[in-house]
């Protein structure tokens, strides 16, 4: 038997008292498909980056291809045939993609190759990119494909994904599966992070499963159950959501014949968008990244006030041309994609960054009341059960979930008419997740219109009512969840839906 | 190879504590020039960060100088908190000047004696208005062409310097002043009513002082405030708020405009008693590094002004005193900011030496 091409034994990484990697052993064969799952947090991101030489562990050992190495950087893994995807990109946004592309190569290779390189990896394995658009106008979802396609024009011997499919429609996971699976035939490895059972069940040879930091057990996930998996990883079986009736009341929310040219050169426009969100249910837009979805958001909150008056109307009122805070005071709250920097300011306090949505503790000429926005602060921590020392932590002191459910909270907290969440649960773990959807379903049973914007297809299928599929600034007709399959969706995905007059709004 | 790594959490000790290594390694630096200089040391320090500390005229005299770096640095505080580089309080601060200075000469000529409590309010409203429609210039190009606010502003401090040069040769120069560039001195009704008897010190001070607080409370104890302070480091947040980058801009220009304007009305009509071209000791540029040094808090202005009121006087006296040349005053200002800043990036950031390249 052939030596593993990557193994670790007794892997140990501390931060001050936190032990994010304990005792950690992994090993991958050449041309392994290996599944490393975890929630966030369980010390994924920590061990890819020991064997990425972005960390040095404090304890352990890591042979390559039977010997034993000692990282000390990046380039020395790269060297080795290890590339990586991460899951926080390392772009500069005042570059081209085909630049930053050209930034990772090695040196005296000329941009016009990694040009054609670009579009023939984009070709080969689905992942469309236009080399000459800068990254600062890319949306999360095009950022990752960068990432991806520059770790793949090194051809690497180990290439290690830190959760990429959540950018892509469920067609192009098929396809960059079955790329994955003929670059592991050519005896590449691959090291698949995720926390998605289906993918890893349907992808990955072997699994190893971390939890809080150390190895629960290692599987053959083909031969596991989501449950099983599930209880390897949070040491539970997945939340489940209670099936709900929905009662459609009023039109709360309705955009009619939306049109709305892009904002800079690089941006989608939009182009003849009829929404219709009641109250009472959950609406869902699918789509893949970059499709226009940031600017129909941007449209909707008043971040972007150009429409039409009565393209977009709340409540019957027309609001087209009313700015963010406007909306807000009529009830259209908006929880936005970016939770720092966007959703929250990362050096305010928790309970500061309430007054950027929520003004119940203002008093006569804008006077702030803190006994009363600490208390406010404090309701919505304990209500939604984030955890953190309190009002007084700076919110990117805050854990991605945890700041989540705070910015969820928040807007939850104003009791909205018409409540509009962008990618409610990226990059939150499991059980954050299920209580940020339960939230929002308990909202709508609650009256609220509530309008999903997702590019994890799984989401939408649990929790919307209807759905729609965004596509190249168009949006399809509505379709009701029962009655939609993710082929279905996928093929939407891609612009193909009915002609419009297929269209029925319940 | 050098390089420089963020810290994940810098320590906030660090933080409050930076401003006084600086001023620790300013010292030391000051006392290597004296030496280089061929002067003493100890006795250059002592002249220069000493003795204006020294006694009811030292003290009241450091007031005096600390009145106009305090009130420019206010509005210089909000403004690069909100991301707004004005770096033309100096132009502001001339242009109050003129206005105060032309308010009073006007009632002086006029021979209308409203008292010193009437005209008061007054030159504090000329001041206010003129520094504000100065900074409205800069305000109304970024907003309308998106100059930059930087460019505009600096150079707008030549303007208003060449204006006042101009009034004071031409137009308002004192018809018996021996063809001095400088007006009639003002009627002893206009001068700013003085704290100490026979010191210069005079009510622009304590109303700086209260103002410091004002700005201390509209920062972080209102909505407004905060506002302004989202604008700045996440305009993303601000827009998602509905918070107006507009409004914002406005309202940062022309209150620094104001305070600054309102520290040249004081400064004209106080201790000069009549314009002339020197009416700024290069108050508005000094400002910024108040604010700086002050961690850009209203209050920490206030302490830091009387620091750089120090150096501002500590360089007369070294002047006059051992004849050591005026630009050292400016020298350790620059010192002085220069060290404060290279705190702030080491508390900020971690220096690694050698090793191979990252990513």
């Amino acid at each position: 038997m052939t030596a593993p091409r990557l193994e670790l034994s007794h892997v140990t990484k501390r931060f001050g008292d936190v032990v994010a990697c304990d005792d950690v052993a992994l090993s991958v064969q050449p041309g392994e498909i290996h599944a490393v799952l975890g929630e966030n947090g369980a010390g994924k991101s920590t061990l890819m980056k020991v064997i990425y030489g972005a960390l040095r562990p404090d304890a352990g050992e890591m042979r390559w291809n039977g010997e034993p190495v000692a990282l000390q950087s990046p380039h020395q893994a790269r060297e080795l045939g290890i590339a990586m995807v991460f899951q926080h990109f390392s772009l500069f946004d005042t570059l081209t993609v085909a630049e930053n592309v050209w930034l990772g190569q090695a040196p005296g290779r000329p941009l016009q190759a990694v040009r054609e390189g670009i579009r023939r990896t984009g070709e080969t394995y689905g992942l469309e990119l236009d080399p000459e658009r800068p990254v600062h106008v890319l949306s999360v979802g095009e950022r990752q494909r960068v990432e991806i396609v520059r770790a793949l024009l090194g051809e690497p011997r180990l290439l290690i994904l830190d959760e990429p499919t959540s950018v892509l429609t469920p067609q192009a996971v098929e396809r960059l599966f079955t790329t994955l699976r003929k670059l592991a035939a050519t005896g590449c490895s691959i090291l698949y992070i995720s926390h998605k059972l289906d993918e890893i069940r349907a992808l990955c040879h072997r699994c190893t499963v971390l939890r809080a930091g150390r190895v629960t057990g290692t599987c053959d996930p083909t031969r596991e159950t989501n449950a099983s998996l599930s209880r390897l990883m949070i040491g539970r079986e997945p939340p489940r959501l209670t099936q709900r009736a929905p009662r459609p009341g009023e039109v709360a929310l309705r955009v009619h014949d939306l049109h709305l040219p892009r904002p800079d050169r690089f941006g989608t426009s939009l182009a003849g968008i009829d929404l219709t969100v009641r109250t009472g249910e959950v609406v869902g837009i699918a789509g893949v990244s970059g499709n226009g979805q940031q600017e129909l958001l941007a449209a909707l909150s008043g971040e972007d006030p150009r429409a039409d008056a009565g393209a977009v109307q709340l409540l019957g009122a027309p609001i087209g041309r009313k700015g963010a805070s406007a909306r807000r005071k009529l009830g259209l709250h908006f929880v936005p994609e970016e939770r720092l920097g966007r959703g929250a300011v990362p050096t305010l306090t928790l309970a500061a960054n309430l007054l950027l949505t929520r003004h119940e503790a203002l008093r006569r000429l804008g006077f702030i009341d803190r006994r009363a926005l600490r208390s406010q602060a404090e309701g919505i921590i304990g209500r939604f059960r984030v955890a953190t020392s309190g009002p007084a932590a700076v919110a990117r002191s805050l854990s991605g979930g945890n700041l989540q459910k705070y910015i969820v909270g928040r807007e939850i907290d104003a009791v909205p008419r018409v409540l509009i969440v962008a990618q409610p649960t990226w990059g939150v773990d499991v059980g954050a997740s299920a209580q940020i959807r339960a939230e929002l379903l308990a909202l709508a049973d609650a009256g609220c219109a509530v309008l999903v914007v997702s590019e994890d297809l799984d989401e939408l299928f649990e929790i919307s009512d209807r759905m729609y599929v965004i596509a190249r600034g168009r949006l399809s007709p509505s379709i009701d969840t029962h009655q939609a399959t993710v082929e279905q969706i996928g093929e939407w995905m891609s612009g193909l839906w009915p002609a419009p007059a297929a269209e029925v709004i319940p | 190879m050098i390089r420089l790594e963020v810290r994940s959490t810098p320590s906030r000790l660090a933080s409050a504590l930076s401003p006084l290594a600086a001023l620790l390694f300013t010292v030391a630096v000051a006392g290597l020039i004296f030496w280089a200089l061929g002067k003493d040391p100890v006795r250059g320090l002592k002249v220069f960060l000493w003795e204006p500390l020294h006694g009811t005229r030292g003290l009241t005299e450091l007031g005096l100088k600390a009145t106009p770096l305090t009130l420019c640095a206010l509005g210089l505080t909000v403004c690069f908190r909100s991301n707004v580089w004005n770096i033309g309080a100096e132009g502001q601060y001339l242009m109050g000047a003129i206005g105060g200075g032309g308010l009073a000469l006007w009632f002086t000529n006029a021979g209308l004696d409203v008292g010193r409590w009437g005209f008061f309010p007054l030159l504090l409203l000329a001041g206010a208005l003129a520094g504000a429609a100065w900074a409205a210039v800069v305000a109304l190009l970024r907003d309308r062409f998106n100059a930059s606010e930087i460019l505009v502003s600096l150079m707008l401090v030549y303007v208003a310097n060449l204006f006042l040069t101009w009034l004071v040769f031409g137009p308002w120069k004192d018809p018996k002043g021996f063809n001095f560039p400088q007006t009639t001195s003002f009627a002893a009704f206009t001068e700013v009513p003085r704290l100490v008897p026979g010191m210069r010190l005079h009510l622009g001070y304590p109303v700086a002082l209260l103002l410091a607080v004002a700005v201390w409370v509209f920062m972080f104890r209102t909505h407004r405030g905060l506002q302004l302070q989202v604008g700045g480091p996440a305009p993303l947040a601000a827009r998602y708020a509905g918070f107006s980058a507009r409004a914002a801009l406005w309202m940062v220009l022309l209150g620094s405009g104001a305070l600054a304007g309102v520290a040249g009305a004081f400064e004209a009509a106080g201790p000069m008693g009549q314009l002339t071209p020197h009416v700024s000791m290069g108050y508005g540029f000094t400002a910024i590094i108040v604010a700086f040094v002050g961690r850009l808090h209203p209050l920490g202005a206030v302490l830091s002004s009387l620091l750089l009121a120090v150096f501002v006087i500590g360089g007369e006296l070294a002047q006059s005193r051992i004849g050591l040349p005026a630009a050292l005053s400016g020298i350790f200002q620059g010192v002085l900011l220069f060290s404060l800043l290279a705190c702030d990036t080491l508390i900020n950031h971690r220096v690694r030496w050698g090793g191979s390249r990252g990513r």
